[in-house]
């Protein structure tokens, strides 16, 4: 790989990742300079949410650490979505080799045992001549959530970022939403939740998604604690292939932690799709047609349990 | 007046029966106490435990208790309906059958919501649903629903029985002062002068003509619950009518069976007749062809595009392997046999008409589970799973003694109800005797068909 192009991409990289970073405080700081802060005498550039290159000096940066994130999100509510923001996803079946990196990365993240699954990897084939694909699946974070729409006591909501987030201290656990969303992406706890690792659990909050709340509903978040803290999700910077591509689309921009592309460039070169159109939902996820595999779909038996082969038999 | 000295005889008759418990009776009461406890028992160990005690996991995350819910809800909003139509028309024969009718729809729609209930995980919350209602979602809509009715269900009750409580309160039969305070207390001064009289039937016919609306209007909200979801076997534009014959198919069947019962048991041979069996069972034809008609127009549209899920859906619930005796047993039994039974004149009679309506009251059962657990099963997105007990659902003993524990509730209020309140409504029952004895008179004896 060419040096310069390789700084180039790097810095985009480090730009958005800052970018996310930054947007409450930063967009609020740059608007009021004159805020009386120890000056570090020390900038860094950053792309803006309107997506151009500005110099912020580091001491006006929050670099948030994981509570801090717990905490901020909870004087924040979390209802409210990261201003100027649009997140989008887009996942590219061609890469993907069921390696499950991002499970036990999410799963990890979030405290909850293996068997539960918030981001699933299922086996897929369209028709009987069609080859069969690994298809990862998040919550789509619909801009038309059918799930939302359910909710009897607005537990589940939209945000103005895009994110469809539940706050479980407030769910009843009436499973409606569990019944509205077409592609079964909530899970519910159903006794009382095994949380993984407690004590690194950050304080609950509906950004954090965690530690569990017994009798609720739970699901895919996109991490907006870790995208507070200008890191990608989890399951974005664990998948060895690259196969998930996160960004906003308000700048236009994903990424996959390696490699930064124009989120319309991408969609139009590959002939991006969203799952089940038909349906109305209108995801905010994104799927690249599996032309071009990078494995065969054999790969992913592999590493696999004689259970969860189990688990595709109806496919093969 | 003669109304009045014939609602004495009426009285004088059912009293024994309401003033005093047989041993028959109790062992009937703490059979279904037990059954009831169990439940109660069920109940503990589900709210100390969670939803893990039930077969509900995140696929099929609704079984047994909103088939239950959907069923007694229906049967609630049929003796209105029912009730309220039959009121209308001002068919003179309805009159004895008026108090089953509105006890039903009491008490189921004190049981129905229960089951609702027991869907919600989080019990300690429920009362978010009125702090932070969204009016957006069906839940909201169906709680306003319920509510509603059953504010409707019970002024219909009581209107209706107001002239029974007057009669009460001034009788001569020995009863303890306090029931007999109660009793005046409830006949809210009614002493049936004529502008009381004419204020109640006023009241009574709004009521009735507000109640018709209401019923179909929360019956089709009950559907949307399901109507206004993305799934196969659900997402269907006849939901709405499907569910109100469904209900009220239903609840006249219960109508009959609580017919047979009384009858049986109170001894009300007399006033509860083979002819209020026919016609009843005129009703239930006519019904079974209506949902026969509802239930072959949605199987056959959905069968006939086969798309990919309602394909799959309609597979399942034809194979015998899976849903197929249910599905044959709920279309079968449940529509077919009884307008065969009730239909052909050589069949019918009383035994017939209160099988029929047995079989078709189970049948629905079968048929709203049949709704609600493979459509469960039947997600867009393959399952993939390999949990078991997340693919396919089967009820636990817990969900089972709960369903127990509903029915045993309604056999319970309504033994108990029935020692209060007399379960043939006297004023109306002998204002229909007066009635018939005039135009008896009038034709010379000839008998008269009573179907007005
Ligand atoms: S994928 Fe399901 S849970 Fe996620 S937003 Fe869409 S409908 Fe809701
Ligand atoms: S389960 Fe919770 S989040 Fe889902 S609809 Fe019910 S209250 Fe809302």
């Amino acid at each position: 790989m060419d040096n310069s192009n390789s700084k180039r991409r790097n810095f985009i990289r480090t730009g958005l990742a800052l970018g996310l970073a930054s947007v409450a405080g930063a967009t609020k700081l740059l608007g009021e300079p004159d805020e009386k802060k120890p000056a570090h005498n020390h900038t860094v550039k950053l792309l803006s949410p309107d997506g151009e290159i500005v110099e912020v000096d580091t001491a006006d940066l929050k670099v948030e650490t994981h509570e801090h994130a717990g905490t901020m999100a909870r004087t924040i509510t979390g209802r409210e979505g990261i201003e100027g923001r649009k997140f989008v996803m887009v996942i590219d079946l061609g890469k993907c080799r069921n390696a499950r990196k991002c499970i036990v990365a999410c799963n990890k993240m979030h405290h909850i045992p293996e068997e539960k699954e918030w981001l699933q990897v299922k086996l897929m084939k369209d028709n009987e001549n069609a080859a069969p694909y690994w298809f990862p699946k998040t919550c789509f974070h619909c801009d038309n959530p059918p799930c939302v729409k359910v909710c009897p006591v607005d537990a589940t909501f939209k945000r103005s970022d895009g994110l469809v987030l539940i706050d479980n201290e407030r769910c009843i656990g009436c499973k409606f939403c569990m019944a509205g969303c077409p592609y079964s992406t909530r899970v519910f706890n159903w006794g009382e939740p095994e949380i993984t690792e407690p004590a690194t659990c950050p304080p609950y909050s509906p950004e954090s998604s965690t530690p569990s709340k017994h009798s609720t509903v739970e699901k895919c978040d996109f991490c907006p604690d870790m995208v507070r803290q200008g890191k990608l999700p989890d399951c974005v910077t664990a998948c060895p292939n690259g196969v998930f591509y996160f960004g906003d689309e308000n700048e236009d921009t994903v990424t996959n932690g390696s490699e930064t592309v124009r989120f319309s460039q991408l969609i139009k070169d590959k002939a991006g799709y969203r799952f089940m159109e038909e349906l109305g939902t209108k995801p905010r996820v994104y799927y690249l047609p599996p032309s071009n595999r990078m494995f065969p779909v054999e790969r992913g038996f592999k590493n696999l349990t004689d259970d969860q082969k189990a688990r595709f038999k109806d496919v093969q | 007046m003669n109304i009045e000295k014939t609602s004495k005889s009426l009285l004088k008759e059912f009293w024994p029966q309401m003033s005093k418990w047989t041993t028959r009776e109790l062992i009937w009461l703490g059979f279904w106490g037990i059954i009831f406890l169990v439940g109660l028992y069920a109940l503990y160990v589900q709210i100390v435990e969670g939803h893990v005690v039930t077969g509900m996991r995140d696929h099929v995350i609704w079984g047994v208790y909103i088939v239950n819910f959907i069923f007694f809800i229906g049967i609630g909003y049929t003796g209105a309906i029912v009730g309220g139509l039959l009121h209308l028309f001002d068919a003179e024969w309805r009159k004895p059958l008026m108090r089953i009718a509105a006890l039903m729809t009491v008490i189921s729609v004190i049981i129905g919501p229960l089951y609702i209930l027991l869907c919600i995980g989080r019990l300690d919350r429920l009362y978010y649903l009125f702090i932070y209602p969204r009016l957006q979602s069906p839940i909201i809509w169906d709680v306003v629903a319920v509510m509603t009715f059953l504010v409707g269900g019970i002024l219909f009750l009581y209107l209706l029985a107001i002239r029974d409580f007057a009669i009460l309160s001034r009788s001569e039969e020995t009863m303890p002062a306090w029931r007999r305070k109660i009793y005046l207390f409830m006949s809210a001064g009614f002493i049936n002068t004529r502008m009381q009289r004419h204020d109640l039937k006023l009241a009574l016919n709004v009521l009735s003509l507000l109640l018709i609306p209401t019923v179909i209007i929360v019956s089709s909200v009950l559907s949307w619950i399901f109507g206004m979801t993305l799934r196969p076997g659900w997402h269907s534009t006849i939901f709405g009518p499907y569910f109100v014959l469904a209900a009220v198919y239903t609840g006249t069947g219960v109508l009959v069976l609580l017919m047979y019962a009384f009858r049986k048991l109170h001894n009300l041979g007399a006033y509860i007749q083979e002819r209020h069996f026919v016609y009843v069972g005129y009703m239930l034809i006519a019904m079974a062809a209506g949902y026969g008609y509802f239930t072959f127009s949605e199987y056959l549209t959905d069968w006939y595009t086969s798309e990919k899920w309602n394909a799959e859906l309609i597979h399942k619930l034809m194979d015998l392997n899976q849903y197929g005796w249910m599905f044959y047993f709920a279309n079968f039994a449940g529509i077919l046999l009884p307008i065969l039974l009730i239909g052909i004149p050589k069949f019918r009679s009383i035994n017939t008409i209160t099988f029929s309506a047995a079989l078709l009251v189970i049948a629905m059962w079968f048929k709203r589970y049949l709704i609600i657990v493979p459509t469960l099963e039947t997600p867009l997105l393959p399952m993939q799973d390999i949990r078991p007990e997340y693919v396919n659902y089967s009820a636990t003993w817990v969900e089972w003694a709960l369903t127990g524990a509903g029915i045993a509730m309604f056999m319970i209020l309504f033994k108990v109800a029935s020692k209060y309140i007399p379960i043939v409504p006297i004023w109306e029952t002998s204002e229909m005797i007066e009635k018939e004895k005039q135009t008896k008179a009038a034709t010379n004896g000839q008998p008269q068909p009573s179907l007005s």
